[in-house]
């Protein structure tokens, strides 16, 4: 709900947001041009000011001082009236007063379009915008998080989503700040706040006198210069006129030939806060903060244009088109966030139907079993949403899913979508797995899960589904065309290849692009340790994601690959030679790799599992304490990057190194040697430690057990660590 | 268009003897090019003692600028309902505004000033800026202003 809201209000004011935005950033460096050339200020009383400008300039009429603190004089020459900015110094003028035409062009526009009140208004709708954006996008990004306690962690995820929260998490308090000030000042302008305090009474009686010697008039005496907003003379030859004086505190009138006060009233609140709410969105008087909004402003195009194009993205996955629900025999209901499940969906859908099945695809939010009276199965595909949430459209499924009851005839299959490295990894399609089992729903499929979009693991669901339901087929699912690149083999290192358990390191060379190709973005894209590298093997259009043992930095791509019994990616590139290429993109996984700094990085792998820890040892130049556990079969056949171990231990790139081998005399699994490391690791983690694992789900279970045990005595849990970015699996 | 004789009869204490004639009276007022945003004018009368008689025209329709026309806030003691009716918009640099209105006979030759009060954002008050008796002679005789106004004619 407050997604679509959010979508819908951007979109639409997106083109407006960015014109003003822009004329803003403009507006935003006056102030601070206006703060490097404006004469000092002076600690003297408004007393002393006046005298001063009077005696350089005796025509003066009328004395203003700015919220930035600048400080005008109106006065003639001759019979030319003149106004200058005055140095509270001498009194003198020091410089012209006039406001560029720029500036002027700005901020008529920036304003007002250039559509006087219409523009005003228009512009009024803007701000308002802007807050409405800014506060649905706060409770977007505390979801993305996944609370609000998380939300100052550093932020998860890929691409021009990531972007957006990225820059929306800077700008916010400065969009907020100059939207709420917006509609103030809007406010006052078309007088929709109630009236402030008016001006005190004029006058009746006078003195009659002129001339009183403005240095010796107890009221300016006390009222330090600061705090003028402007002083008015009497006009000249006018005996029954006075002098007007506004300050902060509010306005009066003093006689002009004996300097008594004849009226005051002081200002009030509507008064104080327009004047305030003026200084914080013009940055006068506060050029930081002005430049600071400026730099907001800035990422109002960037959201405008990230936004967009994660909406697109999510559109252009499609929909997918379906058989009437009353008619079909396969219901496949869909909960997605970004519009990126859709997509699967769909190639789900394609593969059905190709085998003759009549499906029918829905969202999850129309979950309704009396309108499938044909319907003999059902299968949810449900995305999760930061902390475990339900994605928009699927608002409310749970609740009518809880109260329904299981159908006879009708079984049931859920498989999540969602990503290792947020708190509650597929919470939502969890759920609705337990929520079906206690509502004794029979079972099509057992629960499943989709890591980060991966097509293997699709595809892997894909093949227990064409199992189960006697039919063959395969998910093929190719989320997004992916620009791939041809890399040749530099080195191959294999071991255990007499055991007959193949695995070897590939070191690739990375494809030469010309200086233009770098320019356009269209060279590879900056790697490092942890990402992952999609393989498309020759014969499939499916790839097959590894996890990189080297980054952009290293000069190559490096690769552990284990040789599967049948796998046709592992086949092929175990079997590849020197010289012979492979085809494949580069995937980022930043959440998959060590937080800078001098905190303690633990690594924890098993087989293969190694090359993006191996990768992370290789890149630390900076000597943080990086601590290993790694398992394998037996050093003689399985202990990859052995050599290079031992020498990143002696150089410090490695602060410890332990082992554990299965296939020994005394066997062992590196979930073994952390738990038996329990109380070592839990100080490291407690002292701000971050823990990667790498490896096969089940050593990665086995290691998060054994951790979960070993923090349980400092009060910490796997769940807050992964909270805080301080625990990230990359498994397979 | 508007009518001022009801207005200046029932807004103010000026009062008219026996039925007075009335007649069409346009203000010309061009502005000059003083490179800012469209300027506020207040049109007033004051009678032959000097004392506020009514008020004619408002260009500029927004009231919290009009502290800046300090002669006319001073005179109606920024009273807005001396202008219901009679507001219409700011004027532009380099532009001038016709003003037609009924004014008395009476007004005329009988000690009767004009004032015209102007003001520009960011940019000096002009109080005062015109001040022109009311008179026979004075129809269709420009008066050049100090600040803003480059001339002021009314025609009868």
């Amino acid at each position: 709900m407050i997604r679509s809201f959010h979508r819908w209000f951007g979109l639409i004011a997106a083109v407006l947001l960015i014109t003003v935005a822009l004329s803003g950033i403009v507006l935003s460096i006056f102030p601070a041009a206006e703060a490097l050339t404006r004469p000092a200020s002076q600690a003297i009383s408004v007393a002393e000011l006046a005298a001063r400008v009077q005696s350089a300039e005796p025509t003066v009429e009328q004395i203003r001082r700015s919220p930035s603190g600048r400080i005008t004089a109106y006065y003639f020459e001759g019979d030319q009236p003149a106004s200058a900015v005055i140095d509270p110094a001498t009194g003198k003028p020091a410089g012209s007063a006039d406001t560029s035409p720029l500036q002027r062009w700005m901020t008529n526009f920036h304003r007002s379009l250039m559509l006087d009140d219409t523009g005003r208004l228009i512009t009024a709708v803007g701000a308002a915008a802007m807050l409405v954006l800014s506060i649905s996008g706060l409770f977007l990004l505390a979801r993305r998080a996944g609370g609000w306690r998380f939300f100052f962690k550093p932020t998860r995820g890929t691409g021009k989503g990531k972007l957006h929260a990225v820059v929306s998490r800077l700008a916010l308090p400065g969009l907020l700040l100059s939207s709420l000030t917006a509609l103030w000042m809007t406010a006052t302008t078309f007088g929709f706040l109630p009236e402030g305090a008016s001006a005190p009474v004029f006058p009746a009686q006078v003195s009659g006198q002129t001339g009183v010697v403005l240095s010796a008039v107890p009221t300016l005496e006390t009222i330090p210069m600061d705090e003028l907003r402007s002083l008015s003379f009497p006009a000249a030859g006018d005996v029954t006129d006075v002098f007007t004086l506004k300050t902060t505190s509010g306005e009066g009138y003093l006689d002009q030939g004996t300097g008594a006060l004849l009226g005051w009233t002081d200002a009030g609140w509507i008064d104080s806060v327009s004047h305030l709410a003026t200084m914080l969105h013009t940055g006068q008087g506060m050029a930081w903060l002005g430049l600071l909004l400026g730099l907001s402003a800035l990422g109002v195009p960037v959201l405008g244009w990230s936004g967009l194009s994660v909406w697109l993205a999510g559109r252009r996955s499609g929909k997918a088109t379906s058989v009437p629900a009353g008619n079909a025999d396969t219901i496949l209901l869909v909960a997605s966030e970004g519009g990126t499940t859709n997509g699967f969906a769909a190639t789900l859908q394609t593969a059905l139907s190709a085998q003759g099945l009549r499906v029918h695809v829905g969202s999850m939010s129309g979950f309704n079993p009396t309108l499938w009276p044909k319907a003999t199965r059902i299968i949810l595909l449900a995305a999760t949403y930061g902390d475990g949430a339900a994605p928009a459209s699927a608002s409310g499924f749970l609740r009518d899913f809880k109260a329904s009851v299981a159908k006879p005839g009708l079984s049931l299959a859920v498989l999540g979508f969602g990503d290792r490295s947020f708190p509650a990894f597929c919470g939502f399609a969890a759920e609705i797995a337990r929520t079906a089992d206690e509502n004794g729903w029979s079972q099509l499929l057992p629960f499943d899960t989709v890591d980060r979009q991966s097509p293997q693991d699709f595809a892997r669901w894909g093949r227990n589904l064409a199992q189960t339901l006697g039919l063959d087929f395969e998910l093929n699912h190719r989320p997004v065309a992916q620009k791939t690149s041809q890399f040749a083999l530099i080195s191959r290192r294999d071991y255990g290849a007499d055991v007959q358990a193949l695995t070897t390191i590939l070191r690739f060379a990375l494809p030469k692009t010309s200086l233009w190709q770098r320019l356009t973005g269209q060279g590879l894209p900056h790697f490092e340790a942890g990402d992952l590298i999609g393989v498309v093997p020759q014969g499939s259009d499916l790839s097959r994601l590894y996890s990189l043992a080297s980054g952009s930095r290293d000069g190559f791509i490096e690769i552990c690959v284990r040789k599967q019994a049948g796998g046709l990616c592992s086949g092929q590139l175990t079997a590849l030679e020197p010289g012979d290429t492979m085809t494949a993109f580069v995937r980022p996984n930043p959440a998959f790799r060590p937080l800078r700094g001098r905190k303690p990085v633990i690594l924890i792998g098993a087989g293969t599992g190694i090359g993006p820890l191996a990768g992370f040892a290789r890149a630390n130049q900076a000597k943080q304490p990086m601590h290993l556990y790694f398992g394998a079969r037996h050093p003689a056949s399985d202990a990859l990057y052995a050599e290079e171990l031992s020498g990143w231990k002696e150089d410090g790139r490695l602060a410890s190194v332990s082992m554990a081998y299965s296939r020994t005399a005394t066997p062992a699994y590196v979930q073994d040697i952390v738990r038996k490391d329990a109380a070592r690791l839990g100080k490291l983690i407690a002292a701000g430690g971050q823990v990667l694992v790498c490896g096969g789900r089940e050593m990665a279970a086995g290691v998060a057990a054994a951790l979960a045990d070993g923090l349980a005595p400092q009060g910490m849990t796997l769940a807050t660590l992964k909270a805080e970015s301080r625990y990230a699996e990359d498994v397979y | 268009m508007k009518s001022l004789l009801a207005m200046l009869a029932v807004t103010t204490a000026l009062t008219i003897p026996g039925i007075a004639s009335a007649s069409q009276v346009t203000f010309t007022t061009t502005m000059r090019d003083y490179g800012g945003p469209g300027a506020y004018l207040a049109y007033y009368v004051t009678d032959a003692s000097g004392k506020y008689a009514g008020s004619l025209w408002m260009a500029g329709g927004k009231a919290k600028y009009y502290q800046h026309l300090s002669g006319w806030t001073r005179a109606t003691a920024g009273n807005t309902a001396e202008i219901n009716g009679i507001t219409g918009a700011s004027v532009g640099a380099g532009r001038s505004l016709s003003i037609t209105l009924d004014l008395a006979d009476t007004l005329f030759d009988a000690g009767y000033q004009l004032h015209i009060d102007s003001a520009v954002e960011d940019m000096r008050d002009a109080p005062n800026e015109i001040v022109v008796p009311l008179t026979a002679d004075g129809v269709g005789k420009p008066v050049s202003g100090t600040r803003y106004i480059a001339d002021f004619t009314y025609a009868r």
